[in-house]
């Protein structure tokens, strides 16, 4: 009995337990992969050496990325800001015709991989071989094609068409929330609907789009896939193409590890960057217009430009959403690539091969698939504990996790990838190097932010008094956490195992460093029978992935909407 | 003398009829309140004179100007009618500082630069906000943003200015003072003010006239002192002010209970006729007496400045209020009880 009392008291009880194991875990999965790319870079022949990481990156090749991944970074941000803030606007605040389903619509782009969309695009409008270039030149008779896709501009095009949706919705919500007694004070003091919406609205909603556009350059900045796609046919590489290509081609010898580090250890200075900068302006920004009681916002009419309006929206769902996954599809049951799309050319045999005789594809569908189940609980899992410690305990040395704890939300794909392969090919006496284990722990390093971003809302909601009640009820600690607390976050728990399950499945930019013969997964599947010129192959396989996505979302949206229903 | 007109204002949202063959005239430099319980469509009513609302019936004019019309289709937009208007949220742009609230108006009219900064610096000057034009509005208190707000109506010097319900999100002292503000401003400028309140002590304190509004249907139309003593009917009765209502059935003498007869204080007025009816009386308005209405102490509290009572009458209750210093019965004894300004009202 004062035994256990004393053990409470005493350094080393539950908490500190709870809390070494937290830290534990980020040092081991996101910390010491990232220090190792930094010591790396940094660290050249036994001492610390910064004109070597100039050397490097003033090479012809290592410089073209780096002002690669700014041009194509800031090309996408401009362009997907523009899109996003436009449809927001217009489906938030508009009279706009079928507003809600066109909002679903463009939300659809989160959910399709950005490299099977460069891959449609490439079918449709590569140079020469590209369905829409090629109805030009063979049916109209025009000698050049009309768009190359494999260029600056293609590749910006193609990956705003994808990120658009992280400004759409940031702005929507935005627009959505805001007090609508804000823009009818302007209206009643004079200001007509244009003045209203760009002296008003548009600056109030400013942080929002701001905060969108940032994510956009994080992510494109590291993008892989795309660019992997559509660039290196041209020889326009980015940062994490570069580094693949690099460490690929040379089987990890040093000189590209270390070129790789360099390179890396710029991803992760301009993600904390730019992480920065998003908390300055959502923290000190961010205006309080949230509407208390209010009525329906008003709307624009827009009038005369309603239906041109209609008609743009729909072209471009038409155009970016719908073109883009039916010629994935056609092309998945085409015998050979280039052929017409008629009856007679198309079949079932690519999907059947795929799915049922092609062991390539069917271990990758096995492995995407353990892998994403494994790397989802065991994210979840480790992602509530790690939220709990951050957002309940007040233990001493909360403040190292905190800080841990945003390290995963600026470190990109392609830098986990290469620091794994640094921490686990055997140098610390474990090596996972072409084992799937490598692949799993890149995973649980990569979608750990989504973890601890789902668990850590949930946990707020969860009132301390909650858990106070039941500790004066006589719960231990212990007893309080399974009784009390499990079961209020357990929709956030859900919320990030579906989070991290999905887009494991259709994961390339980790897999595509990490993967050898036996342990592809359905990108690295994809990718590489493209490269291989398996065109109809990967198409097929890009086919399956995509109704494997879409079916796991809708059941998603299915069950959220019931439970919420059920609660509300 | 009419300035704003409303005739056969109807509004209709589904099934709801928020707004109900609505008439009404206000003069010029009047302080006019609605006042309802919520949902009753006062602020249905402010939006379709600001604009904001067509009507499905009816029309509104102010001065020579007809400003909505169901019936020729005829609706000028909000930002042309020249209103200056405060609502409940305050609604000023965190991304303007105070002085660009203020000017947002102006600016939009093209007011010519000295005048421009002549007449926001009198709307500041007003509102007691020279100091802080340069800070921005999202720092200031409640009560601050909430002469931003004003000050931003009053920079157009407008005709008619449209609050709704401006002062609910403030704390109760303040709300008191701003009340007093808002009627020196209007002495001032001299615009009427259409008032939208749920709250009948600021209507009484502020008001000209003020509108009862129930379920979209006028109730009465009158000035505070008479919406008070002479309520148009039991609703109003007991919108304003405290009140009781004993359901009261018998011959007109007497009437019944389940422990027998007991006799009424004062007879109902004969075209009520017999039977039941309803007698109502503010709790101030009563008084204990050696005779009448016979009951018993149930319950005794003491509030501060008065005592309250509630008196066991039959099975039904009564509440009496007598100030601090007045002898009155105790707790569990009998007394009588006597009203000196009885209404009465026709049983529901
Ligand atoms: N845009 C709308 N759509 C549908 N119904 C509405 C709308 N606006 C108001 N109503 C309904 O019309 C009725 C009157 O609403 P209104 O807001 O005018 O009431 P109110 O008197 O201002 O109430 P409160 O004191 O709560 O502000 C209510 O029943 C309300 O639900
Ligand atoms: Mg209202």
């Amino acid at each position: 009995m004062s035994a256990r009392g004393q053990r409470q008291g005493s350094g080393f009880g539950a908490p500190q337990i709870i809390l070494t194991l937290s830290i534990a875990i980020l040092v081991i999965v996101v910390a010491v992969p990232v220090l190792l790319i930094l010591f790396n870079a940094f660290w050249a022949d036994g001492v610390f050496n910064i004109r070597d990481v100039a050397r490097v990156l003033t090479e012809p090749d290592t410089y073209q990325a780096l002002l690669n991944s700014v041009i194509i970074a800031c090309g996408t941000t401009a362009g997907s800001t523009i899109i996003g803030t436009f449809f927001a606007w217009l489906v938030t605040r508009t009279d706009l015709p079928w507003k809600r389903f066109m909002k679903g619509m463009f939300l659809v782009p989160f959910m399709l991989p950005s490299f099977i969309g460069a891959l449609a695009w490439k079918m449709l409008l590569s140079p020469r071989a590209g369905y829409i270039n090629r109805f030009f030149m063979d049916t109209l008779g025009l000698e050049e094609p009309i768009f190359n896709i494999y260029s600056y501009a293609g590749i910006v095009a193609v990956e705003c068409m994808y990120l658009f949706p992280f400004v759409f919705i940031q702005v929507c919500g935005a627009l959505e929330r805001m007090d609508p007694t804000l823009e009818e004070s302007a209206r009643i003091s004079g200001a007509g609907l244009f003045t209203i919406t760009s002296r008003i609205t548009i600056p109030l909603v400013m942080p929002s789009i701001l905060s969108g556009a940032l994510l956009i350059m994080l992510y494109s900045m590291a993008h892989f896939g795309t660019v992997a796609v559509l660039g290196i046919e041209n020889g326009i590489f980015n940062i994490p193409t570069l580094i693949y290509e690099r460490i690929h081609q040379s089987g990890g010898s040093f000189d590209s590890i270390r070129t790789g580090t360099v390179l890396a250890s710029v991803l992760v200075v301009s993600a904390a960057f730019i992480i920065w900068l998003q908390n300055r302006i959502l923290g000190k920004g961010r205006y309080q217009i949230i509407a208390g009681k209010s009525f329906r916002p008003m709307e624009l009419k827009l009038r005369g430009l309603r239906m041109p309006l209609l008609v743009i929206c729909i072209a471009y769902i038409a155009f970016t959403i719908v073109l883009p996954t039916t010629v994935i599809f056609l092309v998945g049951g085409l015998k050979t690539y280039g052929l017409a799309f008629t009856l007679e050319n198309l079949s079932l045999d690519n999907y059947k091969f795929i799915l049922f005789d092609h062991k390539l594809t069917r271990d990758a569908i096995f492995n995407s698939v353990t892998l994403g189940l494994s790397a989802a609980l065991i994210t979840m899992f480790a992602g509530v504990m790690i939220s709990y410690v951050i957002v309940k305990m007040k233990t001493r040395g909360k403040g190292i996790l905190e800080f841990l704890g945003m390290l995963p939300f600026s470190v990109p794909g392609s830098v986990i990838a290469l620091g794994v392969i640094l921490a686990w090919s055997g140098k610390f006496g474990i090596n996972l190097y072409n084992t799937v284990w490598i692949i799993l722990v890149a995973y649980i390093a990569r979608y750990m932010a989504f973890s601890l971003k789902a668990n850590s809302a949930a946990l707020e909601q969860v009132h301390d008094s909650l858990m106070e009640a039941a500790r004066a009820c006589g719960a231990s600690m212990w007893q309080t956490l399974r009784d009390i607390v499990l079961p209020l976050v357990r929709p956030g728990m859900l919320a990030a195992f579906f989070l991290i399950f999905l887009p494991s499945l259709r994961e390339l930019t980790v897999s595509i460093m990490l993967y050898s013969p036996t342990t592809r997964t359905i990108g690295v599947a994809i990718y590489t029978l493209n490269e291989d010129g398996e065109t109809v192959i990967s198409a097929a396989l890009a086919g399956v992935a995509l109704i494997l996505i879409i079916t796991g979302q809708s059941l998603i949206n299915r069950f959220t909407q019931s439970s919420s229903s059920s609660k509300g | 003398m009419s300035y704003v007109r409303l005739v056969d204002v109807t509004k209709r949202f589904g099934a709801v009829t928020a707004v109900d063959r609505l008439n009404l005239s206000i003069a010029k430099g009047e302080c006019f309140s609605l006042l309802g319980p919520s949902g009753c469509g006062k602020t249905t009513t402010l939006r379709m004179l600001a604009g904001f609302e067509d009507l499905d019936e009816g029309e509104i004019h102010v001065g020579e100007r007809l400003l909505s019309s169901k019936k020729s289709g005829y609706y000028l937009p909000p930002e042309k009618r020249d209103f200056g208007m405060v609502f409940q949220a305050f609604a000023v742009w965190p991304h303007l500082s105070v002085y660009e609230n203020v000017a947002f108006p102006l600016r939009i009219r093209k007011t010519p630069t000295p005048e421009l900064a002549k007449r926001v610096n009198d709307a500041l000057l007003h509102t007691n906000l020279l100091d802080m034009a340069r800070r921005s509005p999202a720092d200031l208190s409640g009560g601050g943003k909430q002469r931003v707000a004003l000050a931003r109506a009053l920079a157009i010097n407008p005709d008619v200015m449209l609050l709704d319900e401006p002062l609910s999100s403030l704390d109760p002292h303040l709300r008191e003072e701003m009340r007093f503000e808002i009627k020196d401003l209007q002495r001032q400028y001299g615009f009427s003010i259409i008032y939208v309140t749920h709250d009948q002590a600021e209507a009484m304190a502020l008001s000209d006239r003020i509108l009862v509004m129930r379920l979209g249907v006028v109730q009465q139309v009158d000035t505070p002192l008479n919406v008070y003593t002479r309520p148009a009917n039991k609703f109003v009765f007991s919108f304003i002010g405290l009140s009781n209502f004993l359901d009261v059935e018998g011959d007109g003498v007497n009437f019944v209970t389940s422990r027998g007869a007991l006799p009424l204080p004062v007879a109902p007025p004969p075209e009520l006729g017999r039977g039941r009816v309803c007698l109502a009386g503010r709790p101030s308005e009563i008084e204990f007496a050696d005779t009448g209405l016979p009951g018993m102490v149930a319950r005794k509290s003491f509030l501060g400045e008065s005592i309250d009572y509630q008196i066991q009458v039959g099975e039904q209750n009564v509440r009496v209020q007598k100030g601090r210093h007045s002898r009155g019965p105790e707790q569990g004894e009998n007394c009588h009880l006597r009203f000196t300004r009885p209404f009465w009202y026709p049983a529901e």
